[in-house]
């Protein structure tokens, strides 16, 4: 009863945000609603993270197993992905060292400044 | 083989999961980064599908179940952020900065490139979520009206990169402090760098975790912006 209580309350915040979604014309999917939801009522203990804790903690483990199905469709993609292939790789390699190196260096930046300020 | 997937409630998810599962061994058994169990799991089933020729709407018809729990368990992260409000508060500029300046540099060299390349606008907006966490990235690609299934396997793989290369680049970079090789990884790299980044240290690890979230929102708050600019 347990679990599924803390998935009863969960699943209610998740049908909020996607309430909240379907009134808001922003491209923002439902589930972001939801999670800004969820903190937001953690934050002010209205929800106590007990009441939904081990529920949570298990779908979040779960979760790589949920996006098999949608990234399978690459088979039904393929066409679209295979003429830009080459692109594709060059994109994923460079940006993403240019994140790493970005936020890193800001935030070795901001550490430090804020460092000084306390000294 | 098809007619038999297609009439199961549970084929679908049996084979993701059984794949899954392949995956998860064969990591822990060679113990490489790039046995990552969820790319495993998604290549062992298309593979499958095509020797057995079973369509994907066949595959589909039962594994969409497992799809449907995304919404819930994305909302659910509020519940490790929530866990880390000390650390966050702690050090909020430091963390909302550089991960609002990580989320510009990926988005602004996905402009970049995409404009370099000469990409339609549906290949530029699949690849703008491409940093952050699938959950976040496949709803934002549908949104803007990209491949939700191309984005899926670019954040993966990105991810996977991000948890190789995590520890080398910050180290070449001199990106020492604990916080910032989290945040770094977070926010390159989502759940998989996060990955690397507990192996690292606890605070690397709550701060990639953190990062995921954060750089997901900052994301989706800025992506519509960029969407209009190509």
């Amino acid at each position: 009863m347990k679990y599924l209580k803390q998935f009863g309350i969960i699943l209610l915040v998740t049908g909020i945000g996607e309430i909240i979604r379907y009134f808001v014309p922003f491209p923002i999917p439902g589930s972001i609603y939801g999670l800004i939801l969820m903190f937001t009522l953690l934050c002010t203990h209205v929800i106590r993270v007990e009441d939904i804790r081990e529920a949570a903690v298990f779908l979040i483990e779960i979760m790589p197993v949920m996006f098999i199905p949608a990234a399978v469709g690459l088979i039904e993609s393929w066409g679209e992905l295979q003429p830009i292939l080459v692109q594709t790789v060059i994109i994923l390699v460079l940006t993403t060292v240019v994140v790493m190196a970005v936020t890193g260096k800001t935030a070795m930046f901001m550490i430090g400044k804020e460092k000084k300020n306390h000294e | 083989m098809n007619n038999l997937i297609a009439a199961s409630a549970s084929a679908g998810v049996v084979l993701s999961l059984l794949a899954y599962w392949i995956g998860t061994v064969l990591k822990k058994k060679t113990g490489w980064s790039f046995m990552n169990p969820l790319l495993i799991s998604i290549l062992l089933v298309i593979v499958f599908l095509l020797v057995f020729h079973v369509s994907y709407d066949s595959y589909q018809a039962s594994a969409r179940y497992l799809s449907w729990f995304l919404t819930p368990a994305t909302v659910s992260l509020a519940v490790p952020l929530y866990l880390q409000l000390e650390r966050l508060k702690k050090n909020i500029k430091a963390i909302l900065i550089s991960i609002f300046a990580g989320s510009l540099a990926s988005m602004g060299s996905v402009l970049a490139l995409s404009m370099l390349f000469g990409f339609t606008h549906s290949q530029y907006v699949t690849f703008l979520p491409k940093s952050i966490t699938t959950a976040i990235g496949m709803g934002v690609s549908e949104e803007l009206g990209g491949f939700p299934a191309i984005t899926a396997v670019v954040i993966v793989v990105t991810g996977i990169f991000g948890n190789i290369i995590g520890e080398g680049l910050c180290r070449a970079l001199k990106v020492t402090d604990p916080v910032a090789v989290g945040l770094a990884i977070g926010t390159s790299a989502h759940a998989i760098g996060t990955a690397k980044a507990m192996e690292l240290g606890e605070t690397e690890g709550a701060m990639s975790s953190l990062a995921i979230v954060t750089a997901g929102i900052i994301t989706v708050l800025l992506v519509n912006v960029f969407a209009m600019l190509y």
